[in-house]
């Protein structure tokens, strides 16, 4: 294999494997924060708002990893 | 080939400047959102406000309290940046949608110089509220161990902001554009439904992350 196949590779394995943990993590963020407004429907603006930030922080982690796939496709050091 | 979406292509150039694309759309919008506001703002009543008024009102009521709420402290003095902010952001993400144009924020180089504005912002405002040594002190908070660990978070916040903005409305962009190439004219159109709402969703986070970063260099809220 050369280069270009190897950098193929690794990014989409970057982008899958990243994507598996943000993925499982903004289900429980999101579970967590139905259940809280459920218990207290008053409480939903604090809640979303308070859900959308801790989403956008997760959802970093996976974008990290988009990145690298990209710099690994686009602007790969190596090749 | 695709072309890479890390450069910006070049429209123009004046002498050893060049003029991209993302520079070029950001002047439009620049241009059409301070025309909009001026014209817009021309005729303000206090009694009998009209339509455009009355829209104007909400937009910028509903700014200032989620502002307010972020922070727990009088929005006043954030609103125009963070208003800018926002408003800006909304237009910008959702001009990829618009035939022909491409979202300045897609480009790094755009989400990297507004996350700079942020990150700025941030330390000037900081040491406005609570003066030179009293910021600058808080970086050793709770132990001077933690100092280049705080000054670390400092900048790694204003790079993941920057890299969240780019990433999303990048990719997004990016997958209609291989949905387009792949399935044909009409597939695409429910991942563009989505991609308006996550552009305005971007904004907000944009916005509101800039709130709370603001808010605890302020000593509104705890440091984030």
């Amino acid at each position: 294999m050369d280069i270009h196949a190897i950098s193929i590779l690794c990014a989409t394995i970057a982008v899958s494997v990243g994507a598996i943990g943000p993925a499982l993590a903004e289900g429980r963020a999101v579970a967590a924060a139905m259940e809280a407004i459920a218990r207290q429907p008053e409480a939903a603006n604090t809640l979303s708002r308070t859900l959308f930030v801790g989403l956008a922080m997760i959802e970093t982690m996976a974008i990290y990893c988009l990145v690298i796939a990209l710099l690994l496709l686009f602007a790969n050091p190596f090749v | 080939m695709i072309e890479s979406p890390l450069s910006a292509p070049i429209v123009f150039a004046l002498g050893p400047v060049t003029i991209t694309l993302p520079v070029l759309t950001t002047w439009g919008l620049m241009a059409v959102l301070t025309l909009g506001s001026a014209l817009a703002t021309r005729r303000l009543r206090v009694v009998e406000p009209g339509r455009v008024q009355t829209a104007l009102e909400l937009v910028v009521q509903t700014l200032n309290r989620q502002i307010g709420e972020t922070m727990q402290a009088d929005p006043a003095p954030f609103l125009p940046l963070l208003g800018t902010l926002f408003l800006y952001l909304a237009t910008a993400n959702l001009t990829g949608l618009v035939p022909g144009l491409k979202s300045p924020t897609a480009f790094l180089e755009t989400a990297g110089a507004l996350a700079l504005v942020v990150l700025l912002a941030t330390q000037a405002l900081g040491v406005r509220a609570r003066g030179l040594w009293g910021y600058l002190k808080g970086f050793a908070q709770p132990t001077p161990l933690l100092l280049p660990l705080n000054i670390l978070a400092e900048l790694t916040r204003a790079f993941s902001l920057s890299v969240r903005l780019f990433g999303n409305v990048m990719s997004g962009e990016f997958v209609i554009g291989i949905v387009l190439s792949l399935a044909g004219l009409f597939v695409p159109v429910p991942l563009m439904a989505l991609e308006l709402l996550l552009g305005l969703v971007q904004a907000y986070i944009f916005t509101i992350l800039a709130a709370v970063f603001i808010g605890g260099a302020v000593g509104s809220i705890e440091r984030g």
